[in-house]
Formats: structure tokens, sequence, C-alpha cells
């Protein structure tokens, strides 16, 4: 057993109200810069959709992430021939046109325009070549355009799901779409670590951040590719390539990432995990309906005198151990096991989890007549006629799962490899605690009932009170659960103080400045 | 006296610059050290120039290479002529191809107006400098035959008495024009390579290939640094 701690986090899609403030957030603390302006370390997707950069899900286009070849875990289009063969041109890289190409517009002409007959514009100006340009796609191109033929009817999440289905999930009356917010899931078995021919890339063993050292990065971009969730950036300008870094700086003062500092849906919980490093390659390399449960194998109970000891044999502190035991990210992976990987199926081991969506799914549609309503009505008043009518009523516990208007294979392509029955699980665990809450709080569903839907759902009343909790109630808290990163032992380490004193601190940095 | 400048100073200048240029370069403004690569800005047409480019160069990079520093072998594989043509016309062949893909990324980076934007004065420099090499190179080996021979006998003694700080010049001042302006283009390049991206050839991933996988860092022993009895002084500071 080989210990080590890992920050992880949670995202809770029913609260995710998809106001980007994250994005933004993160835009402007980080890559708020030339060559970065494209690069949202953070974005926030719509579903049905084909995200940013388009159809990233599809492996078979940019062919990143991990495939298992009798039984060998191998990189799908990187390594070490594959990778180091395709050096001077990776085949499968994206290209700037497949995000988008940043562009300001041209304000000056505002105001500095002679008068003329014709109203005034600020025409748009790429930020890469300066000149004015057709503005193609930008960032959320595809928001809130679920069941555009464009976007939504691309979505490679529907490869398994029946044309009468998609028909059903298009149909303008009966469409719903919910919100995918995205960022660097600093795997366990992060393929870009894997791909990258320097050596740039590691994983921070400390707390599992995965960074790219600025000064060892040579531009060889396999990562680009070879991240399946395309979270690697390359920076055209100063030739290397970024991405999400947790904001360590802040992790490592006490705060929240930026982007789980602004959330404000407050859908987004950390915490520290405990893990087992000796598991993570045969989890990796596990059967496709085996993954999300050997993944989740991987977590340890940090409750667990046994793991506790190791967990300290390995060096790690107890103040790590301790943070682990408040970790929110353990609770609703492991404990309410109501968090699941995002397309585990990559074999990269996310350590971003995902609460998936209740809302889309819960409602379902009843035949009802609306003419006869329709009758009471002025004339111009517009009413539908499709005597359809969108019902959330809990008469039958789960009939609503069972004939969800989203299909629950589509759910089960995005968070468990295709297992619909751990996505209806999941979504059973949180339709339990709302109708236990309900029968706490309104008192029009019966004990029994409530009682039947915890004990269907395995949860008991103080488990549904906690996930109450964490799911409406938390602070910041609650939420965010830093583990200290003990600073004063690496600066120690990186310095001797006394032969510091007198100088200039720790050395100087050059600016990064582009090669010739 | 123009000899002992072209092909004794200029050597050990380039040589000097090369070698103090790269290394502190690597030292201090590692992150100037990168491919720059473009691929990014424009994948398609970079395909079509820079796969006979890199290839072609490595190949013929690699002849000259053997033929500086084993002589006798090219010349004990040249004497059979059939061995001799082979071996001649895989190498124009492979220049061919360097000449081929730096045309096309000569002509894709001055005409595509992204490609404007990442290109700097050393990129033209070198690119025209290793164009003109190239054509050089192809002249000679179309005109001067057969220069595997006779650059083993007669061009790899003088190279190698650069390096043995005893420089001969006489072999190459006899040498014709265009092989003297090879000589002294290849030196230029040695010259202005510090300052170019051409740097990123020093560091190719060749670790790559036995280095596991995964790569993980710490920033500390995280088995020793909580130990009482262990102090800073087995973890050495880094700078200063």
């Amino acid at each position: 057993m080989d210990i080590r701690s890992q920050v992880s986090m949670v995202f809770h899609l029913d609260k995710c109200l998809g106001c980007h403030t994250c994005s933004i957030a993160c835009k402007n603390i980080w890559t708020d810069r030339k060559g970065a302006e494209y690069m949202w370390w953070n974005n926030v997707e719509t579903k049905p959709g084909t995200g940013y950069p388009g159809k990233w899900e599809d492996q078979k286009i940019f062919k990143g992430g991990w495939i298992r070849e009798d039984g060998k875990l191998k990189l799908r289009a990187a390594g070490k021939k594959k990778g180091l063969f395709n050096l001077f041109h990776n085949p499968n890289m994206p290209v700037i046109d497949d995000y988008y190409e940043p562009w300001t517009y041209k304000y000056l002409d505002l105001i500095q325009a002679p008068a003329a007959d014709d109203q005034i514009t600020a025409r748009p100006i790429s930020l890469i070549t300066g000149k004015p340009m057709d503005i193609k796609s930008g960032p959320n191109w595809d928001d809130d355009l679920s069941g555009t033929p464009d976007y939504a009817r691309n979505d490679p999440n529907l490869e398994n799901v029946s044309p009468a289905e998609r028909e059903a999930m298009f149909q303008l009356e009966r469409m719903a779409f919910y919100y995918l917010p995205r960022m660097c899931n600093h795997c366990l078995n992060p393929a870009c670590v894997a791909s990258c021919p320097s050596g740039a890339i590691y994983k921070r063993g400390e707390d599992g951040v995965v960074l790219i050292n600025q000064e060892v990065c040579r531009a060889w971009r396999m990562c680009v590719s070879a991240c399946p969730y395309k979270k690697v950036y390359f920076n055209w300008n100063t030739g290397k390539s970024e991405k999400c870094i947790l904001c360590y700086p802040r992790l490592e003062s006490d705060q929240a990432p930026a982007c789980m500092h602004s959330c404000v849906g407050r859908i987004r919980y950390l915490g520290v995990v405990l893990y087992d490093a000796d598991k993570i390659h045969e989890a990796a390399s596990s059967d496709e309906n085996e993954l999300v449960n050997n993944h989740l194998d991987c977590l340890l109970d940090p409750h667990d005198p046994q793991v506790i000891a190791a967990a300290k044999a390995n060096g790690i502190a107890d103040t790590t151990i301790a943070a682990a035991q408040k970790s929110p990210t353990y609770r609703f992976v492991k404990e309410w096991g109501l968090a699941l990987p995002l397309h585990a199926e990559f074999r990269t081991l996310p350590m971003l989890f995902y609460v998936p969506p209740l809302l889309p799914v819960m409602a379902s549609l009843a035949k009802v007549n609306h003419d006869e309503r329709g009758e009471n009505l002025n004339p111009v008043a517009k009413h539908w006629s499709d005597n359809w009518l969108y019902d959330t009523s809990t008469e039958e516990l789960w009939g609503t799962i069972d004939q969800a208007r989203f299909p629950l294979k589509y759910m089960a392509n995005l968070f468990s490899a295709g297992d619909e029955g751990r996505i209806a699980d999941a979504l059973k665990k949180l339709m339990a605690v709302r109708i236990y809450r309900r029968f706490k709080t309104v008192g029009d569903v019966t004990e029994e009932k409530a009682d039947a839907a915890l004990a269907d759902t395995g949860l008991t009343a103080e488990m549904a009170e906690a996930i109450y909790f964490m799911t409406s109630l938390p602070q910041m808290k609650d939420r965010i659960v830093i583990p200290p990163a003990h600073r004063e032992h690496a600066i120690e380490m990186l310095e001797n103080t006394g032969d510091a004193k007198g100088s200039i601190g720790f050395g100087t940095l050059n600016s990064p400045q582009r090669g010739n | 006296m123009l000899n002992n400048f072209l092909f004794v100073a200029l050597p050990y200048a380039a040589l000097s610059v090369f070698l103090v240029g790269t290394i502190f370069k690597y030292r201090s403004l590692k992150f100037q050290y990168s491919s720059l690569s473009s691929q990014f800005l424009e994948g398609n047409r970079l395909f079509w120039g820079v796969i006979p480019f890199h290839w072609g160069i490595l190949v013929v990079f690699l002849g000259h290479l053997t033929a500086f520093l084993v002589p006798r072998g090219i010349l004990a594989w040249n004497s059979r002529p059939l061995r001799l043509l082979i071996l001649e016309m895989t190498g124009l062949a492979f220049a061919l191809c360097v000449l081929v893909g730096l045309v096309l990324l000569l002509y894709r980076r001055l005409t595509n107006e992204r490609l404007k934007v990442v290109t700097n004065r050393m990129d033209q420099v070198i690119e025209w400098l290793l164009l003109v090499q190239v054509v050089l190179g192809c002249w000679i080996a179309v005109g001067y035959r057969w220069g595997s021979s006779w650059f083993a006998s007669d061009l790899s003694p003088y190279l190698w008495s650069i390096f043995r700080l005893d420089p001969q010049t006489t072999a190459v001042s006899a040498m014709p024009l265009v092989v003297k302006l090879h000589i002294i283009a290849a030196f230029l390049i040695v010259l202005v390579f510090p300052f170019t991206r051409l740097v990123h050839f020093l560091v190719a991933p060749f670790h790559y290939t036995w280095r596991p996988y995964q790569r993980v860092i710490w920033h500390w022993d995280r088995r020793t640094v909580r130990r009482p009895e262990s102090s800073w002084n087995q973890h050495p500071p880094r700078n200063n």
C-alpha cells in the first residue's frame, strides 16, 4: 500500500446555473495574456452539445486518453513509439480553429471615426493577427443552444442512444439540457504526463496537482492531443503548453481556487482524499464495466486506523489526514455514492467527480387535455395544444426515473462508462433525499413513503440529512476543505535561511520571454 | 589571410559562441529552449514542409557526422562503385527532401498572416541560411562528385585538425568555391545557433524512451521531512 493524498473536487450539477462566473474568475487571474486568450482552463458547456473544443469527447478525432490493447494499457495515439515518431507533426493535434480565433473590437473607431451617413461600428479585430476578421465561433458559442442541429445533435455521447430516444430528446417542447462545468481533472493516471516527451508535466506528490514546468516544456505538443478532456492548451506566443494549476498559489495559502471561490451556485466542493497509488495501474487497465468501481476503490477510508497508520508511515502530515476526514469529496464519492467521474472510459482516473443532474430526469410528461383549458383563454392568448404536461409530482417512487425524459443511456455515457444502473442509483439517492425532506418540511409525503425511498437506495435518515445539509446549506469551510500546505517545510527545503540573509530573497526570475 | 580568417578564426569563433551561448541559455534562459512549433496556428501546410525537412536533415546531418567521425568506414564502404552510388543517391534524395521541405516551410511562413506574428528576424535569418546551405550542398552533390569520398579523405582531417587545436587549411584552401561557401555557411549556422529556435535540436527528448510514463515530484522527501533528527542539511538548498 502506497498511500498518497490528492486534492480532489466534486461538482454538483443540479446546482449549476450556467453563469460562467467560474470561467471569468479563472480567465481574469490566469489566461488574460497574449497567446492565452483562447484558453479557458475552466469552461462551462451546455449538454447535450459539442463543447469546447468542438467534439472533444469524440476520441476518433483528437485521439486522446488511454486504451487497453491485449490487456495492456496504452496511450491511444501518443506514447514512446508513436509520440517520438510524430514529433515533427502531431497528426491529432487540434488547431486554433477547433477552439476559436480570439478577438477584440476596434473601439477607438467609435469615437474617432469622421462624421458620415452610416452608423459607426466597432469592427472585430483578431487578437492573433491584429487584422479585421469575421467571427466564426467564440467562447460558449453553443451556450444554451441544446436542441440545435449543429450542437446537441452532434454530441458524441449520443452514440448508443437510439434514434427514437434522440428524437424524443430534441422535440422543442420536451427538450432538456443542463450545464457541465469542466476543468483539469488532475487525474491519477494522467495521459498528458505520460505523453510528454520532455518530462515537463508532472504530478505534485503532496497534493496531486498536475503541473507543466514551463522551463522544461519544448513545445512537442503531445499533451494537447493526449489529454482526452482537451484541458492542456498550447500558448502560440510563448511556445509552451499550459493548463489549469488548480490555483496552487491560492491553495498553498489556504484560499479556495478562484473558480470554486467565485462559484455562484456553490456547486463546487474541494477536499483531500487518500488513495492507494499501487492500485492505479490495475484500476486504469480494468474492464470497461469495472472501471468506475476500481477507480473508486483506489480511494481509501480516512477513518480506517490501518489507512491512517500507513498514511503516516508514508509521510502524510497529520493535518492532511485530518483534512481528509472532513473532506466533502470523500463523502460525496465514497460515503454517499453520489458523485461519478466524467468519462471513466478514457482511463485517466480523473479526480474531479460530478453529481449527475436530477433535474432533467426528474420530471416526466403526462398526457392531459389542454384544449379544455384553451377554451377558457382569450383567443389571442398562446396556449399549447400538444396535450402534454411537464409533471414533477411524486405519485410513484421511481417511475419518473425509469421513464426519464432524458435517456439514462446518455447520462451513463458521460458519467459511468455506459453503466445505466449506476446513474439510476445516484439519481434515486438524490430523489430519496428530496422525498425525505419533503416529508420533513412539507408533510404531503407519508413517513412510510419517505422511509421506503431511503431504504430502497440504501440511505439512512442521518445520511439524508447530511446530504441535504451539504447540498443546500454548507458554508465555505464545509464545501472547501484545504489541507495545510506546510510551506514552512517547503521553504526550508529550498532555502538555507542563513544563506539567503542579506540577499534579494529567492533569487531572480526571468520574465517568460519567447525564444528565438 | 582570408583563408585563415574564414577557416580558422570563424570556426573557433563559431564553436566558442555555440558552446557559451547554448550553455548560458540553458542555465539562465531555459524558458527560451523550445521548438516554438507553429502547428497550432497552421497544421495542414506544415505537414508537407516539416516532414520532408526534418527526416531529410536528420539523415543528411547523420551522413556528414558519420563521414566526420569514421572517414575510413565511409571510404571502405565506397570502395565498390555500386555502394558509392547507393550512398550518394540516398544522400542527394534526402538533401532534395530538405530543399523541398524548406522551400514549402519558408513559403508558408511568409504567406500566412497568423505565422507572420510568430516569425521574428532570427527565424528568417536561420531559414534563409539553411536554404543557402542546402542549395550549396545539392550543387556540390551534383557538380563535384563523389563528395562522400573526398569529404572523408580531405575535409574530415581538416575538421579534426580544428578540434585538435592545430588547424590545417591546406586541403580546404584548394577546394572549389562552392565547397568553401558550404563550409563557411556551416560555421555561420553554428555561430547563430544559440540565438535561433534550432536549440530545440539539443534537447531532443531521447530520455522519453527510458523514463517511466508517469512522473510524480515531491518537493521534499516526505518520509524524512517529519523526522526530527533529520535536518535540512540532508536536503541541500537548490538556489543561492
